[in-house]
């Protein structure tokens, strides 16, 4: 774990670069980190996402799997992937400022 | 007087990430073909390319008139830990495949045709292989619309330039 500095603000990051504490990120951080990993412009679309990876996983202690991300977040697989082109519930879960997600699905 | 001899060096490159994986599905049962797909799933999470490639019994997965209907074996399968002949009572296999999909079901895996469709959305890519096609005396519309083509292990191998290639 170190302290790094993402958009003027110093944050908690693991060895990945994911926030260890959620409530160290803004939308601010957000933007940085998707342009970090290949995403210029975050778009409504990945806003969705991102939120609701992130309000999942506050309200649950969870991220979401790629199966619910699918089914419940208003976004159907085949747009997660082309949204998130290098694995859509890791990196929205990054950009959406919570920890890397552990489940296997 | 003993001479050492020098020992090729590795060359001590750092280690590279899985770009792509090729994963054989070669059984029919319940067992058999959910390890496979949850390797294929958690490659794309990761971003990783990955194909399937199925044979022999693995075909089962990919069979619309079958892929609904995949059991657990409760015979010959010492992980069951039950004795041969209580696997082989009728309605065993029913039971223990009702059971595992309970258990599925709960930490999120979905069933064999819903995993299929996931992966298909993912950008996994199906693959039949002929050998085994046409020893079933099968062809391409008896497979889910996500398998692409029945290719040849040649083909297989060509395809898989670069990747991980994993039995299952």
């Amino acid at each position: 774990m170190a302290t790094t500095l993402i958009a003027d603000a110093p944050v908690d990051v693991d060895d990945e670069g994911f926030l260890t504490d959620p409530a160290q990120w803004n939308e601010a951080i957000a933007e940085a980190i998707a342009r970090e990993n290949g995403i210029p412009q975050l778009t409504d679309r990945h806003w969705l996402v991102v939120r609701f990876m992130r309000e999942r996983y506050l309200a649950t202690g969870m991220a979401p799997s790629i199966r619910a991300l699918g089914k419940e977040s208003g976004v159907p697989v085949k747009e997660l992937y082309e949204l998130f082109p290098k694995g859509p519930a890791k990196l929205a879960a990054k950009i959406g400022g919570i920890p890397k997600p552990k489940g296997c699905i | 007087m003993t001479e050492l001899l020098e020992q090729p060096h590795e060359t001590t490159a750092k280690p590279t990430t899985i770009e792509k994986v090729s994963i054989v599905v070669s059984k029919g049962s319940l067992e058999g073909i959910y390890p496979a797909l949850i390797m294929a799933n958690g490659a794309r999470m990761e971003g990783i390319d990955a194909d399937l490639f199925f044979t022999f019994f693995g075909l089962d997965a990919i069979r619309k008139d079958r892929f609904e209907k995949i059991k657990v074996a409760t015979v010959g399968n010492p992980g069951m830990h039950i004795p041969t002949w209580i696997g082989a009572v009728p309605g065993m296999s029913w039971l223990a495949t009702k059971m595992m999909q309970r258990q599925m079901e709960k930490i999120d895996i979905p069933p064999v045709p819903e995993f299929v469709e996931l992966l298909g959305d993912s950008g996994v890519r199906f693959f039949a292989c002929k050998a085994t096609v046409d020893m079933f005396g099968l062809s391409l519309e008896d497979f889910v619309p996500q398998v692409e083509e029945i290719i040849s292990v040649g083909e297989f191998y060509e395809r898989s330039a670069g990747a991980e290639i994993v039995f299952t």
